[in-house]
């Protein structure tokens, strides 16, 4: 009889140069792999993960490095949370162009927020804009 | 690997096609992408009408950044009045290229030999 694995929840933060994110990455595809998750899905969940880390640097941060991304996941057999918050000001996502506009398509920016809404099944920004919670349910996302 | 291209490999000029590869297999990391278009830039620089074919054969993981800087390689390229295709994307990084609808601006091939025909 197979075992159902116990909840994962991690908290970590980062600096501008992300310095521990792949060894963070690394325990949560073993997670997401001890829970069933499939290749497919450890990308696109890796990639949301990325993009909200490095816009919070980036971004958020200016990579100032004094300021610090705080990064929690959590993993159950059923969904992934994800939560990204930087010490930035925030923004507004939906002041943010739309990078698959034709006119936009050269433009080398905003395809970090799309791609994290294309493969999670939810995502959240909390007012003014420096916390981002998002979720992946298994079955209804890409 | 020679000094200076520690993040690609180039091969097969005599085709007259820079044949450019990638030693990472994760192209995420910030300074890993700066330096990637700067062994790029440099390679297609040195070409007067640059034909260039980038294989992902060895990549399994882009971040959108990466996905920026190719944007900025096919401006490069074109400016000189060459051609960039692709090749050799693994599924899930495609998946990527549609959503950001970029396989419309990338001339994208299955194989480095169908990308090689009439190039």
């Amino acid at each position: 009889m197979t075992e159902t694995p116990l909840p994962f929840e991690s908290t970590a933060s980062f600096g501008p140069e992300a310095d521990g994110l792949a060894d963070f990455e690394a325990t949560l595809d073993a997670a997401l792999e001890a829970h069933g998750y499939s290749e497919s899905e450890l990308f696109a969940i890796r990639l949301a993960v990325e993009e909200a880390v490095a816009n919070g640097i980036n971004h958020g941060n200016r990579r100032d490095p004094n300021k610090r991304v705080a990064l929690t996941c959590r993993v159950d057999s059923s969904e992934v949370f994800v939560v990204v918050e930087d010490e930035g000001e925030g923004f507004d996502p939906g002041a943010v162009p739309d990078p698959t506009d034709e006119a936009n398509i050269e433009i080398p920016s905003g395809r970090g927020l799309m791609l994290m809404g294309a493969y999670m099944s939810d995502v959240r920004y909390v007012p003014p804009g420096n916390r981002v919670e998002m979720t992946y349910r298994r079955g209804t996302s890409e | 690997m020679s000094a200076g291209t520690a993040r690609i490999n180039i091969r097969n000029r005599d085709t007259g096609v820079l044949q450019i590869g990638f030693a990472e297999k994760r192209i995420s990391d910030a300074l890993v992408i700066q330096q990637i278009g700067e062994e790029i830039g440099k390679a297609v620089d040195a070409e007067t009408k640059p034909r260039v074919l980038l294989s992902f054969r060895n990549v399994d993981f882009l971040s959108s950044a990466a996905l920026s800087m190719l944007i900025g390689v096919n401006t490069r390229v074109k400016s000189k009045g060459g051609k960039l295709r692709l090749a050799e994307i693994k599924p899930d990084i495609y998946q990527m290229f549609k959503i950001t609808k970029l396989h419309s601006l990338f001339d994208i091939h299955d194989s480095v030999e169908d990308a090689l025909k009439g190039f």
